[in-house]
């Protein structure tokens, strides 16, 4: 355990994985919290594979592999992405869970089509862009963390300033329409702040793992308190504390991919949170529902059946 | 002997209608993104499968996956049960986890052997016909055509023989449990073959094209026609067309044959979307139009009638600019109202004053009369 620790400080590849994982966890953790109340949870897993073709394209046209190239090709298709969800749902009788379907997987098909494509270019060495389909937390350089760090950074700090804006967004659109907000203009923010969130987190988990990253650490905050200041804060932590514990296993145990690792550390997060959270958990119900009977039973109340 | 590309396309169309059938029932039944769930955790039931058997081409490996892709309906239902977690955020933590753990088992106990995790999630349609099924010497075609084939069979079947079930469980749950019909037993008997068909389908497409063939087929479809059987038809036919026109894609292309089956299901879907009779975007923004012109027009001719009634000393001709005043219209937007009312032969004008004609009086009662409905019918 003492050598565990003594890594992480000061094993430089070690600690550069752990702080671009915690720093993905606490910005996923944030905005995945409003997608969960949003009951957008799906939303995320249709953008982190939608943005496959913009990945393939930002390539495509500019030639570039610079991740701050591929990252706004991906943040362009996942925007794209959810606008035709949107419309998709909203315009015909297809309904909201249909077009997630569609939207993801024809624009996953066609990422595929066009990476399939350029493998085939002469002189072109795609190598880098399919590490965006599985992800590879242990390629994580200084310089990628810096610009997850940067990316998160912003987005937190917009989160922080709009606060009231996404909190009207989230529990009473209508209301907020009365009151003169433009709450479609304040949707738009919100979602793109979802956008580049995925966006930072495809690099180090990959396209199939990055939903759980949004939806796993807001549902675990969730169980343990009706505030969303406290619920964010929480979904952060436990979105950061997953990515360094996911980290650390993959480095400690061999063979361990690091992706797949933050994913069951989060889950573990979230089984004990459903089950032990004071007032809210399965566990405290239960318990709850005990006393409740014996209490009945013992005014005078007979068993039922 | 059928050429490879032959074959290509034939467990391609096998794949699609097999998806489609089963897929028309997750559309309908809001289940789309069980779909993803399920293709994806179906890897776990096929490693474990594995670990039991140490046979790549077992059977077992089949039913582990199908059983998997029932455990994940059955983690999402007790997930959603506890109140505590809505639906779909059940089905985003559950299928990354038994997906992780898949993951993390093949790299940590098969990294030698086949089972990769590229090929699971994206297929390859185009080493399908290399696997042969041979039976005493005799070469009978590629086996992804058997296995499919007779996942397509069994879905057939199960639809023909429980359409009624199917029908009344997916629009009226209700009075189907009331006439005995038990919507979990149908509902986990459809899950175990989207299950099946997952598996059997991702060996060929991959886990994500799963998904375009299972939802972007029925979507298509439900946006074309009102009947259940005529949309389970038409779902099959848009399978075996992004079938076979994404297997003339990749050719042209050369690039992924399951990726092009995917966008061009995307891009029928998206014709459908636009196009469709009634159902489109276009038709329903012409409707729309036109709802709000007729609208227009009963108010004018009603506004006439009233003023008709109450003044008849005056003539009945109204001077345009006081009308156009009382009803408070932009001037463009008034004129071009005035001017379809005396197209459609509603009014009368001359010079600046203008009549109702006897059409118009009519409109003008049934307009008054019936409120809304008026505006919705076709003059």
């Amino acid at each position: 355990m003492k050598e565990l620790f003594l890594a992480l400080f000061f094993d430089h590849t070690l600690r550069t994985v752990a702080m671009g994982a915690a720093a993905l966890g606490i910005v996923s953790g944030a905005l995945g919290s409003f997608a969960v109340l949003r009951r957008q949870s799906l939303l995320g897993d249709a953008i982190s594979h939608a943005a496959l073709p913009g990945i393939a394209l930002a390539f495509l046209l500019t030639g570039s592999k610079s991740a701050l190239v591929l990252l706004f090709g991906a943040a362009m298709a996942g925007a794209l992405a959810t606008w035709l969800v949107t419309q998709i749902a909203g315009l015909t009788r297809v309904k909201y869970d249909s077009a997630l379907g569609i939207i993801l997987s024809v624009f996953f098909g066609f990422g595929l089509v066009l990476l399939t494509y350029i493998q085939k270019l002469p002189n072109s060495n795609q190598a880098g862009l399919e590490k965006f389909l599985f992800g590879q937390a242990a390629a994580i350089v200084e310089k990628d963390v810096l610009l997850m760090a940067g990316l998160g950074l912003v987005a937190l700090f917009l989160l922080f300033l709009f606060w009231k804006e996404f909190k009207l967004l989230s529990f009473d659109r209508d209301f907020g329409t009365t009151l003169g907000y433009p709450m479609a203009l304040i949707d738009f923010v919100l979602t793109t702040l979802l956008v580049l969130a995925i966006v930072i987190g495809l690099q180090t988990v990959g396209v199939v793992l990055m939903s759980a990253m949004l939806i796993a650490p807001a549902v675990a905050a969730r169980q343990w308190t009706d505030h969303l200041g406290i619920m964010v804060l929480l979904a952060a932590f436990f979105g950061a504390f997953a990515g360094v514990a996911g980290t650390v296993a993959s480095s400690t145990i061999s063979r361990m991919p690091a992706g797949p690792a933050i994913v069951v550390a989060v889950s573990i997060l979230v089984i004990i949170s459903i089950l032990f959270a004071p007032r809210r958990g399965v566990i405290w119900q239960r318990g709850r529902d005990y006393l409740m009977r014996q209490r009945f039973r013992a005014m005078g109340g007979k068993k039922n059946g | 002997m059928v050429s490879p590309q032959v074959e290509i396309m034939l467990i391609a169309s096998v794949v699609a209608v097999a998806c489609a059938l089963v897929g028309v029932f997750l559309v309908l039944r809001n289940m789309a993104m069980m779909s993803d769930a399920i293709s994806h955790s179906v890897l776990l039931g096929i490693v474990l499968a594995f670990f039991l058997t140490r046979d790549l081409s077992s059977p077992a490996l089949i039913i582990g996956a199908a059983m998997m892709g029932v455990i994940t309906v059955v983690l999402v239902e007790l997930l959603h049960q506890t109140r505590l977690v809505h639906e779909d955020a059940a089905i985003g933590i559950v299928f990354p986890l038994l997906f992780s753990i898949a993951v993390i088992l093949i790299s940590r106990h098969a990294a030698n052997i086949h089972l990769d995790t590229d090929a699971v999630l994206l297929g390859e349609l185009a080493f399908a016909p290399f696997d042969r099924f041979v039976y005493q010497g005799v070469d009978l075609g590629p086996k992804a055509l058997y296995i499919m084939g007779a996942i397509l069979l069994v879905n057939f079947f199960f639809i023909s023989l429980f359409f009624k079930e199917l029908k009344l469980v997916t629009f009226d749950p209700q009075l189907a449990a009331v006439l005995g019909i038990s919507p979990i037993v149908v509902h986990y008997a459809l899950m175990t073959l989207v299950s099946v068909t997952a598996v059997g389908a991702f060996d060929a497409v991959g886990s994500i094209l799963v998904v375009a063939l299972m939802i972007a087929p029925p979507a298509t479809a439900y946006l074309l026609t009102d009947r259940l059987h005529v949309m389970i038809a038409l779902s099959a036919l848009v399978g075996i067309l992004s079938a076979i026109g994404g297997f003339g894609m990749a050719y042209y292309l050369d690039a992924s044959i399951a990726g092009s089956m995917a966008t061009v299901a995307g891009i029928i879907f998206a014709l459908a979307f636009l196009f469709a009779p009634e159902r489109g975007v276009v038709a329903g923004t012409r409707r729309r139009m036109e709802q709000r012109w007729n609208f227009a027009l009963v108010t004018l001719t009603i506004h006439l009638w009233h003023r008709e009634k109450s003044a008849p000393v005056v003539g009945k001709a109204y001077a345009i600019q006081e009308l156009r005043q009382h009803l408070r219209w932009s001037t463009a937007y008034f004129a071009s109202v005035v001017e379809r009312a005396i197209r459609r032969g509603l009014l009368t004008q001359r010079d600046d004053y203008v009549q109702l004609t006897e059409k118009g009086r009519r409109l003008a009662r049934e307009g008054h009369g019936m409120g809304e409905r008026a505006t919705s019918e076709p003059l």
